[in-house]
């Protein structure tokens, strides 16, 4: 078990996370599921804004403290098979990991069958564990890679591409009321 | 660097307050209680203090099978009898730590925006389904055990790779929110429109 001291900052981060969740919305199942259906985009808004402002701190962050930027390891099949897996479960839930717990300490109990849900889908994870990783399909790819190194640019350029392509993102998102009435 | 950090963390706040002020209309109107760019602001800057102190990033998924791992000890089996759990021994770790906070930091914020629900069945549910609790619940667990085998086979989920894997450029990330966003959107339209 971890020490102590990093256990209670877990917990402590954790309680500013859900408090912010919750008041952005996003323990809320009618943004949520609004979300999805592409009618209300407050969610998306919250977490493209802390993207933006996460990416550019935790970069420049980069070697102090306990910063250390790594990569994802990016395997096509897994990835992808993964992610639609999650997205379908997502829709069905309304509640994702994290807003699941946000959910249930706003009062939404069905978030309960949510996270007993989610237990019993890691244990199948653990046990098809073994077959899964011998699927070649879906374990294939480059491994951990960032998209600086795909474009061939340091990352501080790369940056500035992506958080001004989200503020465009979020700028947009914001007028389209007004263009769709 | 590090004072460039600093000037933004400070820019930052105090773009997000004047937002907020100005936005606070847009986030009536919008259903939050807070403009979702100040809340989803401070949570990037809540990224740069795990990264810093903890030296990890806003995760949720890995909690579950922490979760389950230990349910498996607690109902007298040994989880290490399981491959991937003797690769991953079930512990409770930081981000155990993290959701189990996030239960109470969501309730801290409800309770005092007026904003606690303590219900069942979410009204849009009920517009679609009736007053179906059972078949609400059912549905959701059904979403909770697709949502954690995806994430274990994508590596993380919508706080671990939307927002911790996309902020570092991972490629892995952004292929997987993507996924995440398509297979929603697919079945959200299927489930509620259809």
């Amino acid at each position: 078990m971890a020490p102590p001291k990093r256990l209670i900052r877990g917990l402590l981060f954790g309680i500013v996370f859900g408090f912010l969740l919750q008041k952005g919305g996003a323990a809320q199942f009618h943004l949520l599921i609004g979300a999805l259906l592409l009618e209300d985009f407050t969610v998306i808004k919250v977490m493209m804004s802390a993207v933006v402002v996460g990416m550019i701190g935790v970069w420049s962050l980069d070697g102090r403290g306990a910063v250390s930027v790594s990569q994802k390891p990016l395997r096509y099949g897994a990835n992808v098979f993964g992610g639609l897996l999650f997205g379908a479960g997502f829709a069905l839930s309304a509640y994702c990991p994290g807003t699941a717990a946000a959910a249930l300490g706003q009062g939404n109990f069905d978030a309960l069958g949510t996270i007993v849900g989610m237990v019993a889908g890691s244990l199948l994870y653990a046990l098809a564990a073994p077959a899964l990783n011998a699927q070649p399909m879906l374990s294939r790819g480059p491994g951990e890679i960032g998209w600086h190194e795909v474009l061939g640019l340091r990352a501080p350029p790369t940056i500035a591409i992506f958080c001004i392509g989200l503020i465009l993102a979020l700028v947009g998102l914001d007028a389209l009321p007004e263009w769709t009435g | 660097m590090v004072r460039i950090a600093v000037l933004f963390l400070c820019f930052s706040l105090a773009v997000g307050t004047a937002a907020a002020s100005v936005g606070s209309v847009g986030a009536a109107s919008s259903g939050s209680a807070w403009s979702p760019y100040l809340a989803g602001g401070l949570i990037g800057l809540l990224t740069m203090a795990t990264y810093f102190f903890s030296g990890t990033p806003l995760g949720a998924s890995s909690a579950y099978a922490n979760a389950g791992g230990l349910a498996l000890r607690a109902g007298g089996v040994d989880p290490r009898r399981i491959p991937y759990f003797e690769k991953h021994p079930p512990v409770v770790d930081w981000e155990v730590m993290l959701v189990v906070g996030v239960v109470i930091g969501a309730f801290i914020a409800a309770a005092t925006g007026g904003e606690l629900t303590g219900r069942w069945l979410p009204p849009l549910w009920v517009e679609r389904f009736g007053e179906t609790p059972v078949l609400r619940v059912t549905v959701a667990a059904a979403g909770g055990v697709l949502m954690a085998f995806g994430a274990r086979l994508a590596g993380g989920c919508t706080s671990g790779h939307g927002i911790s894997g996309a902020l570092q450029l991972s490629v892995a990330s952004w292929v997987s929110l993507a996924c995440f966003l398509i297979g929603g959107v697919i079945t959200a339209h299927l489930l509620y429109l259809w």
